[in-house]
């Protein structure tokens, strides 16, 4: 059974036997490659419900503070974004009925629109095979070298945590270099750093797309939008930029998943998970820590261990 | 922070009890002699006249 039949097959019931009261999963948007959030309250509703390689947003994002109970498809990632919700209390797990999806990846719009050079008008997916159809051309591309980066370097694509599973795991990939991006930046001079997000943070205009639709950004105010005190001008000046991204990549410390979603919004295609992944990387060397493996271990930096790595206190 | 390209030693961490006056003079000194080494700090300024 094909992965979306099992899907509706499982919203169905869960709907039906008054399980869930709503189920949040994709459905097909209004532009090619990209699918959007859909919330099944009705039968009908999850008609729509589709799964393709255009799932890319991460659908924890709508859980924070709900107070029904929540049937939510979930990938590897957002699967880690739900422990994470639940480890900090932003929703319980007797409110969840989670229906995991191994995942294989998803497609790097940017990417296709990139190389195709037409106005892209359907996609289609077959076998590993992503087939783009414009106005005048066609083109097939392998879903393997279309991947988003984070996908490509995912090392959990099975959810590791689900009420029912909509196909058998698949296989993990192994001896994938995760942060051949940070090292590389990590052997620049100061001065070189510097320029260098200079120049990748110049196009943002601050819509703070990457800020809704990550996860883990669901404080009622967030510091950018405070006024009393303004922690931040709200302006495009480079420092205020920066303060911005870099204070909410310090937010996301330990608990970044590498979803990729604030990459995937980014309508100037920052490759915001620069930030992020840095952070991520120290969670793992200094601490061995990744985010949202398990219910059963407090978060990093929740709590203390007398042989936590203090070498940067005097 | 280091790795946003603030130069190493610009910014410094330690944990001075209240009563560690001769530890606090001590970091204090360390701390302002590496600063001075490295020159004022050309980050982080707004060249642009403040918008209120």
């Amino acid at each position: 059974m094909s992965y979306i039949a099992k899907i509706k097959e499982i919203s169905e019931k869960i709907l039906k036997n008054c399980t869930v009261e709503m189920v949040i999963g994709f459905r097909k948007g209004t532009v090619p490659l990209m699918n959007e959030p859909c919330f099944a309250r009705t039968l009908d509703q999850v008609d729509q419900f589709v799964w393709d390689g255009n799932c890319g947003i991460n659908l924890a994002n709508y859980l924070a503070d709900r107070k029904e109970k929540i049937g939510i498809v979930a990938k590897g990632c957002d699967s880690r974004n739900i422990v994470t919700h639940i480890l900090e209390n932003k929703i319980k797990r007797e409110q969840l009925y989670i229906i995991g999806v191994p995942c294989l990846g998803m497609i790097d719009k940017r990417r296709i629109a990139q190389d195709f050079g037409d106005e892209i008008i359907a996609v289609e997916e077959d076998n590993g095979n992503v087939i783009v159809k414009g106005h005048e051309r066609e083109k097939v591309y392998d879903k393997s070298a279309v991947l988003q980066e984070n996908c490509a370097i995912c090392i959990h694509r099975n959810p590791v945590i689900h009420d029912e599973l909509v196909a058998e795991p698949v296989a993990e990939q192994a001896d994938v270099d995760r942060y051949e991006d940070v090292r590389r930046i990590e052997a620049m001079a100061p001065d070189e750093k510097w320029a260098h997000f200079e120049e990748m943070l110049a196009p943002c205009i601050r819509c703070y797309a990457c800020r809704n639709a990550c996860p883990l950004c669901y404080c009622p105010t967030c510091f950018v939008d405070e006024h009393r005190p303004q922690w931040v001008n709200k302006g495009q000046d480079p420092v205020d930029v920066r303060t911005f991204h870099f204070l909410r990549a310090y937010h996301c410390a330990g608990r970044c998943t590498d979803c990729g979603a604030c990459e995937r919004v980014c309508p100037v295609g920052i490759p915001v998970r620069q930030f992020t992944k840095k952070l991520e990387k120290d969670a793992r060397e200094l601490f061995d820590w990744e985010a949202g493996l398990t219910l059963d271990k407090r978060p990093v930096l929740d709590f203390y261990k007398p042989n936590d790595p203090d070498e940067f206190i005097k | 922070m280091e790795h946003m390209g603030i130069e190493p030693g610009r910014i410094q961490f330690s944990w001075i009890s209240s009563a560690e006056s001769t530890k606090f003079v001590e970091v204090v000194n360390e701390v302002t002699a590496k600063v001075k080494e490295l020159g004022p700090n050309q980050n982080f300024i707004k060249t642009e006249a403040k918008v209120a």
